[in-house]
């Protein structure tokens, strides 16, 4: 996908639909729009010949909650240097008891929508938010695209998010019987309950979980990422001088 | 009058024919079909989350136990979406190397599929020539990776290493002796690009082989011939892509219409179907096979004469040789810091896609900065297939479920993640 195609998508979705999408063109062309306005606007991007997005290629659940949290602070370092211990819950360091509760984060759940177009060869992306983080909803989107059903399902099984409209919102990856949505960052990365053979009993029995949470690598987040450093070093051939 | 009422059938998830765990319950009017529901997730490992858990490389060997008879695809999926974010390039022989391994995988893929969807529908022997054919190829994988399936091989800035210039060989065993043993060598004796050469000038014959049991077998046309029958319509409504899309006639193939690696260099035919039956979408694979034999042999002409780097000089994403580690502090602290905490990803989301043998696998990538991904999410393409399960099979018989089945060429570590 050229440039130039992406940037004329770009112009014909803020053309066409004006405020209702917030339309970011960068590498890839991203469309964040309101809950309420999903489904007129899905209809439109696939019938009208200018988008013609017949396929709806995935569709899945976000949780942003703790986004951008680092857990071992390195910027400043005190008289004993730095610190060497993690802070915070991130994933995978919790039970169900400790999860982080009341961190409210505005704007917690979305969906995030990957359109594609056969005849233009182009892609598009759509962000929706769910306005309540304690009962998250989005249309669903099965009577534009049948084939979301499935995805949909998927999402409201991991992420908890109700799909409104939707003909069979069962769960569909988890164990029949699960409780919980296992992807929402405040779900325990080591589960609750754990599955194994009784001799005595004769059956398959639900246990809580036994093995403690365990993280080895703390979550960073440094500013040399963008590896200026790297190609400097390598250009300069230090380990030859 | 005898009242007759639907009852409804449980198929596997322990059947032969279920392809892994899938759990099929049917409401059934005698024979036919009134309704499918497919029950997917017995083999959800979760992996998306644990990716989220660990720095970015260490969730490359997730990738290949995702849909595990296309091992390297899935890893390409992951690697570019890295590299997007890091604005990072692999150097072109990598490229060319991870082009031709795309293509191992997909005939790799392709022959697990031709044989066992050939023994659900009842021919036995297809699916012990396709097995010869597999191990060959596999010895491709071990050779470069070490492991015959689950390879780790691809990397963000490259691959792990170079093609190895000695190809592995047979040694004498109670299975392997006298003239097998040296019929086995004959072609190990040189390179890996000659060992590749010499299979890829042999397999157009195979396939020759595997038509010749089924594409005039007139059984294997009564089981496929107009079953299934998918419309164009209903293939894009449903998201469906790969063999699944073209076997209904409509020309999409990412390696052509968004080339990645050297596909755009590369030259090979995109093969369509017409009727969209479960036959056309036998004919586009075995057309695959044979077109993905040429861009094999593309790749090895090219590799042989263009020697080069297959990592980035970048010691951020890539560890440093052993050699320089003895030597150098600074090339032993990178690599310490490499395989501990890994390198930060700039913020920022991106959706990579490769045509896998099976559709277009796509691994959507959202980073907040941080040293591990904050949202991993990977499209498999079976899903997607496997929902539309119950719009097709509706009306059909029971046997044509089967059918059906082997020709979404399901892997459940992909559906089911």
């Amino acid at each position: 996908m050229s440039d130039l195609q992406s940037g004329s998508l770009a112009e014909q979705l803020t053309a066409r639909f004006g405020d209702t999408l917030k339309v970011s063109a960068g590498r890839e062309i991203i469309a964040e729009l309101a809950a309420a306005d999903l489904i007129a606007v899905a209809t439109a991007l696939r019938d009208e010949p200018a988008f013609r997005f017949s396929e709806l290629i995935d569709l899945c659940g976000m949780d942003y909650l703790g986004y951008g949290q680092t857990e071992w602070d390195t910027d400043t370092a005190g008289g004993d240097g730095f610190s060497r211990g993690v802070e915070g819950q991130a994933m995978g360091r919790f039970t169900w008891a400790e999860r982080p509760r009341g961190a409210n984060e505005p704007r917690r759940f979305a969906a995030v929508i990957q359109l594609l177009s056969i005849e233009h060869n182009r892609r598009l992306r759509l962000r929706v938010f769910c306005e309540d983080d304690t009962l998250p909803v989005v249309p669903s989107l099965t009577p534009v695209w049948p084939g979301v059903n499935w995805f949909e399902r998927e999402a409201f099984d991991l992420y908890g998010i109700i799909f409104d409209g939707h003909p069979d919102l069962r769960r569909i990856l988890t164990d029949y019987g699960f409780v919980g949505h296992p992807f929402r960052k405040d779900f325990p990365l080591i589960g609750n309950v754990e599955v194994r053979y009784d001799p005595e009993q004769k059956r398959v029995i639900y246990e809580p979980v036994s093995i403690e949470p365990r993280i080895l690598v703390p979550r960073t987040i440094r500013n040399d990422a963008d590896l200026l450093q790297a190609e400097a070093e390598a250009a300069d051939d230090w380990q030859r001088n | 009058m005898q009242e007759i009422r639907n009852y409804t059938m449980n198929f596997g998830p322990q059947h032969p024919a279920a392809h892994g765990v899938l759990r099929l319950v049917m409401e059934m009017d005698g024979e036919t079909i009134v309704r499918a529901d497919p029950h997917v997730g017995l083999l959800h490992r979760g992996t998306e989350k644990l990716a989220e858990s660990k720095p970015f490389n260490q969730s490359i060997g997730y990738m290949d136990r995702l849909d595990y008879v296309s091992m390297m695809c899935n890893e390409h999926a992951y690697v570019r979406a890295i590299e997007t974010l890091l604005a990072i390039e692999a150097p072109e022989r990598a490229q060319y190397i991870r082009t031709m391994f795309d293509e191992i995988t997909r005939i790799l893929n392709h022959l697990m599929w031709i044989g066992s969807n050939a023994l659900d529908l009842g021919a036995m022997a297809v699916f012990l020539y396709a097995f010869r054919e597999r191990e060959e190829l596999m010895d491709c994988y071990e050779a470069v990776s070490g492991a015959r399936m689950h390879a780790t091989y691809y990397r963000p800035g490259g691959v792990y290493r170079d093609l190895p210039a000695q190809m592995p060989q047979y040694r004498e065993s109670p299975w392997h002796k006298g003239n097998d043993l040296k019929r086995l060598n004959s072609w190990r004796e040189g390179s890996m690009l000659d060992y590749l050469d010499a299979f890829t000038a042999d397999f157009p014959s195979k396939v020759d082989e595997y038509e010749e049991l089924l594409t005039g077998n007139r059984i294997w046309k009564q089981r496929t011939v107009g079953i299934g029958v998918i419309s164009p319509e209903l293939a894009q409504q449903w998201g469906m892509t790969g063999a699944m899309l073209r076997g209904s006639g409509v020309e999409w193939d990412l390696r052509k219409k968004q080339p990645y690696a050297k596909y755009a260099e590369m030259d090979f035919d995109i093969p369509v179907g017409v009727n969209g039956d479960c036959y056309d979408r036998y004919l586009v694979r075995v057309e695959e096979m044979r077109q993905s034999n040429r861009i094999i042999r593309q790749c090895v002409q090219w590799l042989r004469a263009n020697p080069g780097p297959v990592m980035l000089k970048n010691f951020k994403v890539a560890p440093p040789s052993r050699m320089e580690m003895k030597e150098d502090m600074e090339a032993m602290i990178h690599h310490f810091k490499l395989f501990t905490e890994g390198y930060c990803v700039p913020a920022g989301e991106t959706y990579c896609a490769v045509e896998a043998p099976k559709g277009e696998f796509g691994c959507y990538l959202v980073s907040d900065g941080a040293n591990k991904p904050f949202r991993v999410h990977l499209r498999a393409p079976g899903f997607a297939h496997l929902s539309s399960m119950d719009t097709i099979v509706r009306g059909h018989m029971l046997a044509d479920v089967v059918a059906m089945i082997g020709t979404y060429d399901l892997v459940f570590g992909e559906v089911d993640r």
